[in-house]
């Protein structure tokens, strides 16, 4: 059994956290390039000149992308050959506190009802997967909540199949329209159970801009609906244009044969992901 | 498509010029204030207390914005989404309030409220809070510094990078998607 310290994984965490939310992933960089250079119309150009611009500043100057500095959420994976010293969840939560604190990165977390600010941005959101092997692989996301607040669950039913899911994620694009910061990340989860479909649409996300599904036949799937969303011309920012959407990542999983359920989560365009592997 | 350089506070004469899809460059001070605060301040307003600060002809930007780093009058700080203000700002715009900076849609409320009130919504770049942190050069909290981020602040900004998004005469910058209806 491999032990790993907790201060290990708070260090990381903190760093995970700082670094996320200064520095634009490079896929995500390559993609606003490259809509940048697609695009015709003035306004969207300029949108992406300054998104680009931004990016070079946060870069240079340490500031943050953005001051929604997110919701710290984490996909965990435990190896099953290792163990955590300690409080696995207390470390990451610590290295959120120190990361927000030291990264001058704001506090989001609130109470729900009385909407009093938690004041060190924990409770982080950590799911954790035992997996073969003995390491731990921890990946942090800065969820944003103007584009967590367009995402949606439903659970449809077996005959409205793909075009059914189809039309759900296109409306709920349409529906959204400039409010999440397009253009988006969709990631979509389409199977297992109400919280699962959810679950996985998230983690979609963790995916890279520009990889291909391994499933051919998904990835079809993927390329259909990124092409009906952009269809649309919401365009950055609502402004119009030809880029409403960066990338559709797909996540299926095999659900009840009563069911379909199906999660939308909306990624607005600084879409902030790191990893490290312990 | 018109460009102007405004300074607040701002005058019906300032708004009523503006048409969707100008763009503006805004100087002077502007309040920022988000869903927490609009919430306090309405609440002040209903027990008959004044605003934090002086609504006639201001603008108030949607912003909660990370700490200042040494050296630095502010951290990122970029628009949040509007809508989650409508329920508040027609009132506002009832007192004097000019002008809003966000980003998302606006209600029929609000766009009714900017026609009644002459007054308009201003869109920023969401996303871009590092690049717009530049143009504000001093911010200050001015009330409920217990709310964090979503502390009123007064900041002056220097040419503050604006879209007219809602007009006074009911123009809308934002484009209708392009829903098939069969889809």
């Amino acid at each position: 059994m491999r032990m790993i310290q907790p201060a290990d994984i708070t260090e990381a965490v903190a760093r995970m956290c700082i670094s996320a939310n200064v520095n634009l992933p490079e896929d995500v960089h390559r993609a606003l390039q490259a809509a940048y250079e697609r695009e015709d119309a003035p306004a969207a150009k300029e949108i992406f000149r300054q998104l680009l611009e931004n990016a070079e500043l946060a870069k240079n100057t340490g500031l943050a992308l953005c001051q929604d500095t997110g919701l710290a959420v984490f996909f965990v994976e435990l190896g099953q050959d290792a163990a955590v010293a300690g409080n696995l969840v207390e470390a990451i939560n610590e290295g959120v506190r120190r990361g927000y604190k030291d990264g001058f990165l704001r506090n989001s977390s609130c109470d729900p009802l009385t909407r009093e600010n938690t004041g060190d941005n924990t409770p982080a959101i950590i799911h954790t997967d035992v997996v073969p092997g003995d390491k731990l692989k921890i990946t942090f996301m800065a969820k944003g909540g103007g584009s967590e607040n367009m995402s949606r669950v439903t659970m449809l039913a077996p005959a409205q199949g793909w075009e059914g899911i189809k039309k759900f994620v296109v409306q709920r694009v349409a529906e959204a329209g400039p409010n999440p910061c397009p253009p988006t990340i969709i990631g979509l989860g389409v199977g297992g159970t109400f919280e699962h479909a959810a679950k996985i649409s998230k983690r979609a996300l963790g995916r890279a801009l520009d990889d291909v599904h391994p499933d051919p036949k998904v990835a079809a799937l993927e390329q259909e609906l990124l092409d009906e969303i952009n269809a649309l011309g919401i365009g950055p920012m609502g402004m119009g244009g030809k880029t409403t959407c960066l990338a559709v990542k797909i996540a299926l999983e095999p659900c009840h044969i009563a069911s379909l359920p199906v999660a939308v989560n909306v990624q607005c365009h600084s879409a902030r992901h790191e990893e490290v592997v312990l | 498509m018109s460009e102007y350089n405004l300074q607040t506070p701002l005058t019906d004469e300032d708004v009523v010029q503006l048409r969707a899809g100008d763009v503006v460059r805004l100087s002077g001070v502007i309040y920022s204030a988000r869903d927490a605060a609009h919430k306090r301040i309405i609440e002040l307003l209903d027990k008959g207390e004044e605003s934090p600060f002086p609504l006639e002809g201001a603008v108030v930007y949607y912003v909660g914005p990370t700490p200042a780093p040494p050296g630095r009058a502010i951290g990122a700080a970029g628009p949040t989404t509007s809508y989650r203000m409508d329920t508040y700002a027609p009132r506002l715009h009832s007192l004097g309030l000019k002008a809003s900076i966000g980003k998302g849609k606006r209600n029929d409320d609000v766009k009714a409220a900017l026609k009644q009130y002459k007054a308009v919504y201003f869109g920023a770049t969401g996303g871009a809070g590092a690049l717009l942190s530049q143009c504000i050069e001093q911010s200050k909290v001015i009330a409920f510094d217990e709310l964090g981020p979503e502390a009123v602040r007064a900041m002056k900004v220097k040419n503050f990078p604006l879209l007219v998004v809602n007009d006074c005469h009911g123009g809308e910058l934002y484009v209708k998607p392009k829903l098939d209806p069969d889809v």
